[in-house]
């Protein structure tokens, strides 16, 4: 069964089977990963462009190494976003890069639905990594398949996302694949940085942090973006990481295993205590290796889809 | 020079006129005969058939955006009332947010010259404070001298309610209305409406508060000051209940909607496609059926496009980025008699009110009379035609606008005013 749309814009709408797919090629995956040569030639002869209007070392990296491990020839396309104005429009942009013959783009970009203008003016198969504040799916995807690889399943699991909601990608990706998946999913932060028609998408709004813990199975605990500070979401850092920050005193007053998600890169001492972040509940890094996997998977049945 | 209408139906709800298959003549421009039309008049002039059509006071927009000076590869003066001439309408109002503002009589001296010898009539709407820049007020008595209709640092709201109230009470002196972009910046600043739609589509949200908070404080405002305040392109329920509310306590407060507001929700933003994108945001279902009574009761006494062009480079971007507003001038008759004539929800009279005769009162300019003597100031209305609108055809310099191949029932055929005739069917001349 091949996947049922040619590009991966976000995890809202994408069916369950084809998540399962995605998740199941990941295992496949993961498995060369471990290999002395971590390379198969799955697709070679294929043109992949990272087009990253938006600073992100780590996604970028990652997508770049599974491409390579795939054996396609990629390119990286870094613009700042503040140039976007002046210079050459996005619609220029990526006519030029197309008119280059390229098969896929990974796009990463400041404004939400930038990868879904690229699907009306490109015929490459478009893979979302990262628009503004609506979706990152490969990362909801790496995060279903730690846990998957981890608890064994998703289906039926409690699961509660910790932070700055309103202005997370992750968290959007994470409550449309995890929901489709049947797992039960809350979410957990200032009411600041709650937006405002979650429930609406059956999601549960907490807003005490011993209450995520006490009451799920994972936490998936977001970065706190420092400048979010700056406009006033929350007073300090202090505050935040005393009262929403994941502690070992605070895992251990409420006795409890629980597994612990995060996208990186993270602020030690504020949303996670060192301890913590170290510490055995969490898989932070296994999230990053399960991400390269996750990605080829990704490719490799969008490449191959026709 | 001679005119023969012919067979029209004659509609003016200010000066109780109804009358029904009724043949005009016109001699230069005036209104020389109605009814009775000689043979030899038939004879001698032009003669259009205009047989089921309905003649109205010359429609007007209060609510255009010209963008000239300082954008004129999005829109002139000149081709601005093109655009409006070709959507039917004999008189716009057009807005301040020019660059550089309309501040100063030079500009508007500039304006006026630019369409002196245009059909269209173009009132100016001065800016409110010097610049749009909410600190000092404009120089209103000198403005009001040349000839500006009202006030208003459009685009925004006036920044502090303490300029707002010496702006109300300085414009008193000269009887014009305050003009208001009702948007509390400091809870704006999204890219749509906050609902669950902003939430899934990851886009900043503007929530409708942004814009009822502005529109509670200015007509208290105009209450302690006993100004005028006019709100503009109306687009929530609340606002909608708080205008209602001020109307009863008899606060002199007046407000207009879009086209795009009593027709488009939120939903339509799930395409990104910018041309869903204006301020304020198109909002949901409930919001329509509000304006949709408010209209109907009076609580909205105005339609209004907010003509917006934009340059395509400009506004084929990412959603975020892109800029606000629509061209609305040659979609603005087919949508309101469509969506409001057509479902019932306004009758053809109250709809001349709301689209000639209302705005006008608002900026207190003459309604076109129809008696002899009179210059014809006409609108002439074809209110079943079934046609599709087609961009490629209009008249204004930018083509941004999301009712591109819509159908729509009822359309404008032609207009006159000064002396100048614009017609869109040849074959209607016989």
């Amino acid at each position: 069964m091949p996947l049922s749309n040619k590009h991966l814009l976000g995890m809202q709408g994408v069916p369950k089977e084809d998540i399962q797919l995605i998740l199941d090629t990941a295992t496949t995956f993961r498995e060369v990963l471990e290999r002395p040569i971590k390379k198969v030639p799955t697709l070679q002869g294929k043109t992949i462009v990272n087009l990253f209007y938006e600073n992100s070392t780590r996604t970028r990296i990652s997508f770049e190494l599974a491409e390579k491990r795939l054996s396609a020839d990629s390119v990286n396309f870094a613009v700042s976003s503040s140039s976007v104005s002046k210079g050459e429009t996005f619609k220029d942009t990526m006519r030029n890069i197309e008119a280059m013959k390229v098969d896929m783009v990974v796009v990463r970009h400041s404004a939400a639905g930038a990868p879904l203008f690229l699907t009306k003016i490109c015929d490459a198969n478009i893979i979302n990594a990262g628009d503004g504040i609506h979706e990152h799916p490969t990362q909801a995807l790496l995060d279903m398949y730690s846990i998957r690889e981890k608890l064994r399943k998703i289906e039926g699991l409690k699961i509660c996302i910790v932070g700055d909601i309103a202005h997370s990608r992750v968290a959007l990706s994470n409550i449309f694949g995890l929901k489709t998946m049947g797992a039960k999913v809350s979410v957990c932060g200032p009411l600041t940085m709650i937006p405002k028609y979650i429930q609406d998408l059956g999601v549960e709004v907490i807003h005490d942090i011993d209450e995520a813990i006490q009451e799920n199975d994972v936490l998936n605990v977001l970065r706190i973006q420092l400048e979010r500070k700056a406009r006033g979401y929350f007073p300090s850092l202090r505050e935040y990481a005393k009262y929403f920050g994941i502690t070992e005193e605070r895992l251990e007053k409420n006795g409890k295993d629980i597994l612990i998600l995060h996208p990186g890169p993270i602020n030690r001492g504020v949303e996670l205590s060192s301890g913590v972040a170290d510490g055995l509940n969490q898989i932070i890094l296994k999230q990053v290796t399960n991400g390269v996997a996750v990605r080829m998977a990704v490719l490799y049945l969008l490449g191959t889809l026709n | 020079m001679k005119i023969i209408l012919k067979k029209i139906n004659l509609l003016n709800p200010e000066f109780n006129i109804n009358q029904k298959e009724i043949d005009i003549l016109l001699i230069d421009g005036k209104i020389s005969k109605i009814g009775n039309v000689s043979k030899e008049d038939f004879e001698e002039g032009e003669c259009f058939d205009f047989t089921g059509k309905y003649v109205v006071p010359g429609f007007f927009d209060m609510h255009v955006h010209l963008r000239e000076p300082g954008r004129e590869d999005e829109e002139t003066v000149l081709t601005g009332c093109n655009a409006a001439a070709n959507g039917g309408f004999t008189g716009i109002a057009c807005m301040p947010n020019t660059e550089p503002a309309i501040d100063n009589a030079e500009v508007v001296e500039f304006i006026k010259k630019q369409s002196s010898n245009h059909l269209v009539d173009v009132f100016v709407i001065g800016a409110a404070t010097q610049g749009r820049k909410g600190e000092v007020i404009s120089p209103m008595a000198e403005l009001f001298e040349a000839g500006v209709v009202g006030f208003s640092d459009d685009g925004v709201a006036i920044k502090t309610s303490g300029i707002l109230r010496k702006a109300f009470e300085y414009s008193q002196m000269y009887n014009l209305p305050i003009i208001e972009h009702c948007e509390d910046e400091s809870l704006a600043g999204g890219a749509m409406n906050e609902s669950l739609n902003s939430t899934m589509l990851g886009l900043p949200p503007i929530p409708s508060l942004a814009e009822e908070l502005i529109v509670a404080r200015d007509v208290m405002m105009a209450e302690y000051t006993g100004g005028k305040i006019h709100i503009a392109h109306i687009s929530s329920k609340k606002s909608v209940e708080i205008v209602r509310i001020a109307k009863q306590k008899r606060i002199q407060v007046t407000s207009e909607v879009t086209p795009h507001h009593f027709s488009l929700t939120d939903d339509e933003i799930k395409s990104y496609d910018t041309n869903f994108k204006m301020n304020p945001p198109l909002r949901t279902r409930e919001d329509i059926y509000a304006i949709l009574s408010g209209l109907k009761d009076g609580t909205i006494d105005c339609i209004a496009s907010d003509h917006a062009p934009h340059s395509p480079e400009e506004k084929e971007a990412e959603f975020e980025l892109a800029p606000n507003g629509i061209i609305g001038l040659e979609t603005e008759i087919g949508l309101a008699l469509t969506e409001l004539y057509h479902k019932n929800i306004l009758s053809l009279e109250n709809l001349v009110e709301k689209m000639s005769i209302n705005p006008r009162k608002i900026l207190n300019i003459p309604i076109p009379k129809f008696e002899i003597g009179e210059f014809a100031n006409f609108t002439i209305l074809d209110l079943n035609d079934i046609w599709t609108v087609d961009l490629s055809k209009s008249k204004s310099k930018s083509k941004n606008s999301p009712f591109d191949k819509k159908l729509l029932t009822g359309k404008p055929v032609a207009v006159i005013n000064k002396g100048q005739m614009f017609y869109k069917d040849k074959f209607m001349k016989i």
